[in-house]
């Protein structure tokens, strides 16, 4: 406990606005990684994956605030909405990555493609559900909001579970490290949902 | 570096071909992994010396061809071909090798073969892709006898002028460059000439995605997605993508071999 309280006294010193930062440093690698030749023989897909899979740590790491003071005593409670916006960044540069780079802005042959392969309609509706929650994110809005405001972002919970389902999806053969994901994400969900333990 | 003496040929695309690294690093074998980055980091395990090929089924000289003997019966030739691969990218490689229908010609096709079928070696203990599971190993293709005939489809030894980097397929592999990449099977080790159309990996995994043909054809899209464009590896993040083109830009060459066939049904 010692340890958790010298923590949440050090994080006191972190303001928020310094998590959106540190958050831009993967972006900074994926940038660094192009311009130095390191990305790779095919950039485009390594873009398109490693923003895919930036986001996904950000959506993820935020499903981990709540348990994390809940179980721990751990409170980052103030850095959520930096960590869910750094979430939706991501992945809508996932989402640029994938119509500008990877299709080539050929917006006929993509929606075809939508058609075709469910993964990429998953993906598409988890960022669409993140949509409202990052525009919602503002005071302003909380303030408006009120009850509904908390009710409007349990939408994180689908949108992340399709993210995952999504990265799932488009693997040829499913990697241990997809399952991990997947398994990490049906604990945060059984955690946040209390289908583990006894009710309270 | 010694250069293998490879004469120019007419069937050469004059398109730039990839760099080296594009072509040695970017690969689809799946005995080394499943990842494209997986080959170049666990093909040197593969020893490819000795080699041979065994040759079967309906021919006159069926046995086992060393190497040595193949290569010292053919004329190579750098032919620079276009690649497409089914999951729609593409790159332009400098292949060095022989047209397919000298070795068969050498082994004598008898007159009731009507296809070739091909093997890759099996081998788990140097290629750790065929430890794990997922597909029935070995690696099978197979061609019709008369596009396996066909003076576009060769056996590849070489690449860039040097000799084939074991990624890439080496010792010996085939090219078939109006088809999809799959279908230019890797590491040959068993050729059998037959009266029946082949089984072939694919096609044995996935009926439905993969048939036996698999000509590049942008009318005919893949059940996941569509063939009609491509993405060419090396072309630079914001290049887009290009049409690809029926039976890979070869439809002049090719076409006559698949008239009056319905390519929708026989994809």
């Amino acid at each position: 406990m010692q340890a958790v309280a010298s923590m949440n006294g050090a994080l006191r010193r972190l303001p928020p606005g310094a998590v959106y930062l540190l958050g831009l440093l993967p972006l900074a690698w994926v940038v660094w990684l192009v311009v130095s030749g390191g990305i790779g023989v095919d950039p485009v897909k390594a873009i398109e994956h490693r923003l895919g899979k930036i986001g996904l740590w950000f959506l993820v790491g935020g499903l981990t605030i709540t348990p994390l003071r809940r179980f721990a005593g751990i409170n980052l409670i103030r850095y959520r909405r930096a960590i869910g916006l750094l979430a939706f960044l991501y992945i809508v540069l996932h989402l640029t990555a994938w119509i500008w780079l990877d299709m080539g802005l050929l917006w006929g042959q993509a929606l075809a493609d939508l058609y075709k392969r469910p993964y990429l309609l998953f993906g598409i509706t988890a960022l669409a559900m993140l949509l409202p929650l990052a525009l919602t994110s503002n005071n302003a809005s909380v303030r408006r909001l009120g009850r509904n405001w908390r009710r409007l972002h349990w939408l994180v919970y689908p949108a992340v579970l399709l993210g995952v389902v999504h990265y799932l999806m488009q693997m040829k053969v499913i990697s241990t490290e997809g399952w991990l994901w997947l398994a990490a994400v049906l604990a945060l969900l059984g955690v946040r949902f209390r289908l583990f333990g006894p009710r309270s | 570096m010694a250069k293998i003496a490879a004469k120019p040929s007419a069937y050469s695309t004059d398109a730039a071909p990839n760099t080296l690294k594009d072509i040695t690093s970017y690969n689809n074998f799946y005995e080394f992994g499943w990842d494209k980055g997986d080959p170049v980091k666990h093909a040197h395990q593969l020893t490819t010396d000795p080699w041979s090929v065994e040759i079967g089924g309906m021919v006159e000289r069926p046995g086992s061809y060393g190497l040595e003997d193949i290569l010292a019966n053919v004329t190579l030739e750098e032919r620079i071909y276009r690649f497409r691969c089914v999951e729609a990218w593409s790159m332009v490689i400098p292949w060095v090798g022989f047209e397919l229908a000298s070795l068969l010609n050498r082994a004598g096709v008898q007159p009731g073969a009507k296809f070739v079928a091909f093997e890759t070696l099996y081998r788990p203990n140097e290629m750790p892709g065929q430890r794990a599971g997922g597909i029935d190993w070995p690696y099978r293709e197979g061609l019709r006898l008369d596009e396996a005939m066909h003076p576009l489809t060769i056996m590849a030894t070489g690449l860039y002028g040097e000799e084939l980097p074991n990624q890439n397929g080496a010792p010996i592999r085939l090219v078939v460059p109006w088809k999809y990449g799959f279908k230019s099977i890797k590491s040959i080790v068993k050729i059998t000439l037959t009266d029946r159309e082949p089984v072939t990996t694919w096609k044995a995994l996935q009926p439905r995605e993969y048939g036996f043909y698999a000509n590049v054809n942008p009318e005919v899209d893949h059940p996941r997605w569509s063939q009609a464009t491509e993405r060419r590896v090396g072309a630079g993040i914001f290049a887009g993508r290009e049409p690809t083109l029926k039976f890979n830009g070869y439809e002049d060459q090719v076409a006559a071999l698949y008239s009056g066939m319905d390519l929708r049904k026989n994809y």
